[in-house]
């Protein structure tokens, strides 16, 4: 059976299904809108680590570890362990994977991430390799703001594009069989550069990858809006969810004003957070998706979804160097009552 | 810039529609921006960073009426509030002054002990040889090669002259 639908999209022949999410955030994150969704809130961003990159790999594995207890399954079981993060090396999922001793793909697309681990282990299982499959992605605010922007106590004034790096993390278990929510589709983006080079304003540079593929998963599926209840992207934030709307309503002919939502916006309360723009980072789109958007499925108060997780692909040294940011966006379908 | 002209230069002749399409959404890009809240800012900077210069001079003149020499007293609020600024950064403080004062608590002398202290903070993790005084300077080094340069420059100038 041809599984390729378009030019970048791929119907499952088998719906993949989503056992069961764990998802982990930061205090600041645990004060937001979607407080009573997480299922684990740390009052303590340091965990009790000594540095903040110990932390975040904590939070990586503890997250891992509940979801395995929460779904009862034997780390034996699990075929493969896919995940992200923001750091140099991808060394929260390198440790992460050590502790658990499951074999392991790391993978990076930036805040993409958990998209990239979703379509990844599910093409697998859908090909006959993999029975169950764990994927996850972490980001933590105070690595990140090491990593790519300043030393944290130094006085610097945010611009209001900019977005607040989310502490946490989204982990999901991935198998042949259960009750849904399924993934039907998905859609692999390609890597989008318009000339954006201000890594503060990530939403402007990302906004044209989800713009992409949104469209191309439209063009490639038939869909209409009206099949959606939701589409969701990553890490857009505010400034770049209205340029999402603007360019496919301006220039793509569609509209997607009255399904949309942004994971970056969801998290955080814009008014009353000090987070400028909203959210990023690898751990915005995979704890949100983990509590929130899963047990809106779970309710059926969602019935199809297309999630599509934006990354800004530049590094501190094309930033250094004035590189524009090349961006990535992926897309899967998630639903409960799939049409085989 | 060259580069860049060479680029959109290499769009126009391969690929005019890709070429339309970047300027198409940057226009887009534009309209969707936010607009800082100059007002508030400029006036919070003035207030904030003049509050610090009255810390200062506050000092000066305790110094002066203390017996101080000018050289002397300007020196010694120096130090002082290079530790205030040093101080509360330890404390962690100084970012959330900085969050709203903007360019009101950077461009003091204050900013600059933060500018240090902060980066100081952020390497221990990496020890103190290649972390803490490696990294000491990220921020603050270029203000002090900048800083150097042009008053040599400054004072070169003075030199020839007033000979």
């Amino acid at each position: 059976m041809k599984k390729k639908i378009g030019k970048q999209t791929y119907k499952f022949s088998l719906p993949i299904n989503i056992n069961d999410t764990c998802s982990r955030v930061g205090p600041i994150e645990g004060e937001g809108p979607l407080k009573n969704y997480f299922h684990y809130i740390e009052q303590d961003d340091t965990l009790n680590e000594k540095t903040f990159e110990k932390a975040e790999h904590q939070f990586s594995i503890k997250t891992v570890m509940n979801l395995l207890e929460k779904s009862s399954t034997k780390k034996e079981d699990v075929d493969i362990y896919v995940a992200g993060d923001l750091l140099n090396q991808i060394i929260t999922a390198n440790a992460t994977a050590r502790d658990l001793s499951i074999p392991f793909w790391g993978i990076y697309n930036a805040c993409a991430s958990f998209c990239e681990g979703l379509q990844i282990a599910s093409s697998m299982i859908d090909g006959g390799f993999f029975e169950k499959a764990v994927v996850s992605s972490t980001s933590h605010f105070s690595t990140a703001e090491r990593q790519y922007r300043y030393p944290l106590e130094l006085g610097t004034q945010a611009p209001p594009v900019s977005q607040r790096t989310v502490t946490g993390t989204g982990a999901v278990l991935l198998s042949k069989n259960g009750n849904g929510p399924y993934i039907t589709h998905m859609t692999i983006g390609k890597v989008m550069d318009y000339n954006q080079d201000d890594p503060n304003n990530m939403g402007s540079a990302m906004a044209i990858s989800a713009c992409d593929t949104i469209y191309t998963h439209f063009r490639d599926t038939g869909f209409n809006i009206d099949d959606y209840d939701m589409i969701l992207t990553g890490d857009l934030g505010k400034v770049g969810y209205n340029i999402t709307i603007d360019y496919l309503k301006s220039q793509k002919n569609l509209d997607i004003s009255g399904i949309y939502n942004d994971c970056g916006l969801l998290i955080y309360d814009l008014k009353s957070q000090d987070v400028m723009s909203g959210g990023s980072g690898a751990g915005c789109s995979a704890s949100v998706f983990c509590s929130y958007i899963y047990s809106l499925m779970k309710e059926k108060k969602l019935n199809k979804i297309l999630f599509c997780p934006t990354g800004a692909l530049l590094s501190p040294v094309s930033t250094g160097q004035k590189d524009s940011i090349p961006c990535i966006a992926h897309a899967v379908t998630i639903e409960n009552n799939p049409t085989l | 810039m060259d580069s860049n002209e060479n680029k959109e230069l290499n769009n126009k002749n391969s690929d005019n529609n890709e070429y339309t399409n970047i300027k198409k959404y940057e226009k887009i890009v534009q309209k969707n921006q936010p607009k800082p809240n100059r007002k508030k800012h400029i006036i919070l900077s003035f207030v904030v960073g003049g509050l610090i210069c009255v810390i200062g001079e506050f000092f000066n003149n305790y110094f002066t009426k203390l017996g101080f020499s000018l050289l002397e007293a300007s020196n010694a609020t120096s130090i002082v509030l290079v530790f205030l600024g040093s101080f509360l950064t330890g404390l962690g403080l100084y970012d959330s002054i900085g969050k709203h004062a903007g360019a009101g608590s950077i461009v003091p002398i204050t900013g600059f002990a933060n500018s240090i202290v902060s980066s100081a903070m952020e390497f221990k993790s990496e020890g103190y040889i290649f972390g803490v005084a490696a990294k000491m300077f990220t921020i603050a080094g270029p203000v002090i090669v900048y800083g150097v340069c042009s008053s040599t420059i400054v004072g070169f100038i003075y030199f020839i002259f007033t000979r």
